[in-house]
């Protein structure tokens, strides 16, 4: 491994104290590869060339590169902790990393590859913006690559890059590149992904990781880490349809301020949309229509808030909302049912069962529900359905049909990801056993009983 | 906000505070531990937000193993004032008294007798959820930790038996006896954290800022002189221009040399720090694995 140990100049790369006055953004990626495709190479040198590594790191790799590596650092051993778990065959699902340019923030979710691949990705995916699916240049689209490509898609991941790694072990070819790239867009339309960047690399050589490779004058796109910087992710959350799922009623016991004494407010996280004084709302399941009165934050009252911003709203009338409540706004409703449609991943080694009973927790709801139907697998390469199984096991996934207690108030996942997921819990064992993804309800929400707001 | 797109602070924010409420709305008993340390001044801001303009739902909780910086606890006892909190503070003395921590023979730092104290209070109190100010960057083998970290019922933290967190969805559901350890800070980075109180215009504890202060050097780092930690015949006591960048107790907290005074220096030496801030605790560097193991035995 050809990586300099000299003491690392001063960068541009890292942000200096007049970078952090200025607000940037944050992005949250994760990678994607089988086994030895370089994703531990990839991170390494991601964090290595933006300077994001501290000499005490440095020095424990160099530690360990004496120890072991006869001289040579090897970037690998920055994720090691989840490498020797993996190879004890222990189940950690993912591990976070964080580093940081002067134009964003980044969170890196690495999950290890092997056995229980489609849970740990499922589970570093479901909070990113950008999938990054490592490709080894030699063995071209695989099986693997195909999965990763299916997950990314089903997760509804706004951006996909595929990285063409270990370009220096083809002679940096562009035909090779063109080769597999085609190949990946042969499969791409029957997916769902609406951005996909292709990038040839080498993460052990850093070309086209953080600087731009002298090897691929063919190539006119950006290094990765300047695609990430720069790729457009404010319209990644859903502004379209308001939705509050209450967490916590706030209502101040003692307040020190008298005009506190009736204070009422629903506090939650904005699930999707807009809110602003004066909009008219519907609050689920009571049914009944009111008037945001108040948005009330530490800071004083604001006019407006969005998704995901935290917030305690106040209404003009006195609603029966708790816990588990949602308040939504009138131009576009949520469905309602007791009758859910949903692709599922599978995240636990006890199987799936037909008719057995879990608990179904979607935004702060959580209520109980029973498996009517598994309607069939989905197999993992393309998404198409296989032959109807009697049960569903640990990383596969599947389209189920569930009874719930209550109804359940929620949007389809491909228009908004909080209000469109859930989890089941299953009894007693109190594990987290499978992440689901709605399908849209046949029908909507009706506004119906006393209209305080007409 | 601007054009309806959050900056990386206010995402941090409302990940935060969305996790507090959570915990408000899913736990019975829960605390929230509260050391004066500038992770836990973060968490007391995010929990004002969480219930504002209610008062924070739920008690303030710090272990005290006598070797606390003075000025540390000082902060911890006005702020929670402030905020009209209820500050419950059980001692390491007081447990080893009672034969629930007990010392090694020779051992003077007593970072691991706070985990039987700490779970020692959670009996007491029968408190289901503690909430912390932990975050992943601090430490490899912080990286894989939960939000909700679940506790079996001997406290303990198993890396096989923890839970996916897939979405913002969080699985808070207990048998009696088992609880949770939550992090609202887990994607905070140090910086963050200081960007944070600059924001915030957040009071911290003076031994942030730099200071005159007599040290000594030990194992390559600079440790504070004082009656808990004297200086050995040989050894020759400097007074240095310092401040802390983390805070444990006296025995093992590195002083580093520095002329920040105020935030804004305070995160321009950050940017331009070459070691990451654990690289001042003694206690970690003991071995790569020291956390891994403290983490098992129930501690944070
Ligand atoms: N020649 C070459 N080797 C690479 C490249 N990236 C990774 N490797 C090597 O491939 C092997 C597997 O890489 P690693 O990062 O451990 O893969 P992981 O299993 O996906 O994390 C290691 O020996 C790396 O040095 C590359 O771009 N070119």
């Amino acid at each position: 491994m050809s990586v300099s140990t000299d003491p690392l100049p001063i960068s541009e790369t890292r942000p200096t104290s007049a970078d952090v006055h200025a607000p940037v953004d944050l992005l949250r990626f994760n990678t994607c590869g089988s086994v030895d495709d370089g994703k531990s190479t990839l991170i390494g040198r991601l964090l290595y060339d933006s300077k994001s590594l501290m000499e005490d790191q440095i020095e424990a790799l160099e530690r360990s590169a004496d120890i072991t590596g006869g001289g040579q650092i090897n970037l690998a051993n920055l994720t090691d902790g989840l490498r020797a778990e993996r190879e004890q065959g222990i189940t950690i699902d993912v591990a976070y990393r964080y580093f940081a340019t002067p134009r964003r923030k980044f969170i890196i979710a690495d999950t290890p590859g092997h056995v229980q691949y489609t849970r740990n990705m499922v589970t570093g995916a479901s909070t990113a913006n950008v999938s990054i699916v490592l490709v080894d240049a030699r063995a071209g689209v695989i099986e693997q690559s195909r999965r990763h490509t299916a997950i990314a898609s089903l997760l509804r991941i706004p951006h996909l890059v595929v990285a063409i790694n270990k370009m220096d072990l083809v002679g940096w070819s562009e035909a090779r590149f063109n080769e597999i790239r085609a190949e990946f867009e042969s499969f791409l339309p029957r997916l769902d992904i609406k951005d996909v960047k292709f990038i040839p690399m080498s993460a052990l050589n850093g070309d086209n990781v953080v600087t731009a490779s002298p090897h691929t004058p063919w190539y006119p796109g950006p290094p990765l880490l300047g695609h990430l910087e720069t790729v457009h992710i404010a319209s990644d959350w859903n502004l379209n349809g308001f939705r509050l799922p209450v967490q916590w009623v706030n209502r101040p016991n003692n307040p020190r301020n008298e005009a506190l004494h009736d204070f009422r407010g629903f506090s939650g996280q904005i699930a999707g949309g807009i809110v602003r004084v004066g909009q008219k709302v519907l609050a689920l399941p009571a049914g009944i229509t009111s008037t945001v009165k108040q948005i009330w934050t530490l800071d004083g009252p604001i006019e407006q808030a969005c998704c995901p911003q935290s917030v305690t709203v106040v209404l003009e009338h006195d609603i029966d909302i708790s816990r588990g409540s949602m308040i939504v706004g009138l131009d576009e409703l949520p469905g309602a049912g007791t009758e859910i449609h949903a692709k599922v991943c599978w995240m636990h080694p006890r199987p799936l069962q037909r008719g057995k009973k879990y608990l179904l927790k979607h935004g702060s709801a959580t209520v109980q529900a029973v498996v009517t139907e598994i309607e069939h697998r989905l197999n993992i390469t393309n998404l198409e359905p296989e032959a109807t199984p009697s049960e569903l096991s640990l990383n596969d996934l599947g389209e189920i049909r569930i009874r719930t207690a209550r109804p359940l108030f929620y949007d389809g996942y491909a228009a908004n990801r909080l209000t469109g997921s859930f989890i089941l819990i299953e009894q007693g064992t109190n594990a987290t056993v499978a992440a689901g993804m709605l399908h849209p309800a046949l029908e909507l929400v009706k506004p119906e009983g006393t209209d305080y707001a007409i | 906000m601007s054009n309806y797109h959050l900056d990386h602070l206010q995402y941090l924010e409302t990940e935060a505070i969305h996790i507090m409420r959570e915990v408000a709305g899913e736990f019975e008993r829960p605390a929230l531990l509260f050391s004066g340390g500038k992770d836990s001044i973060c968490l007391l801001r995010l929990a004002e937000k969480a219930f504002s303009p209610s008062e924070i739902p739920m008690p303030f909780l710090n272990v005290d193993t006598g070797h606390h910086f003075p000025e540390l606890n000082e902060f911890r006892d006005r702020r929670a004032k402030q905020l009209g909190g209820k500050l419950i503070v059980r001692k390491v003395e007081d447990a080893i008294a009672s034969g629930i921590a007990l010392q090694a023979p020779g051992e003077i730092s007593r970072n691991k007798l706070q985990i039987p104290t700490l779970l020692a209070a959670i009996e007491e109190f029968r408190f289901d959820c503690c909430i912390g100010g932990a975050r992943r960057d601090e430490e490899k083998a912080r990286a894989k930790e939960r939000f909700f970290s679940f506790r079996d019922s001997f406290g303990q933290w198993d890396p096989k038996n923890q839970r996916p967190e897939i979405w913002n969805l969080y699985n808070g559901r207990l048998n009696p006896g088992e609880n949770m350890r939550v992090f609202p800070l887990s994607n905070w980075t140090e910086m963050d954290v200081w960007e944070y109180i600059r924001r915030e215009k957040l009071e911290v504890p003076t031994i942030y800022f730099s200071h005159k202060r007599l040290c000594v050097r030990r194992q390559g780092q600079w440790l504070p002189v004082n009656d808990i930690q004297p200086p050995k015949p040989n050894e020759q006591v400097k007074e240095l221009v310092v401040r802390v960048r983390t805070i444990g107790d006296i025995i093992s907290t590195g002083m580093v040399e520095s002329p920040a005074d105020n935030i804004d220096d305070i995160i321009t030496e950050i940017a331009a720090a070459r070691v990451t801030e654990r690289g001042s605790r003694a206690d970690d560097k003991a071995s790569e694995a020291a956390m891994e193991d403290r983490k098992k035995a129930g501690y944070f």
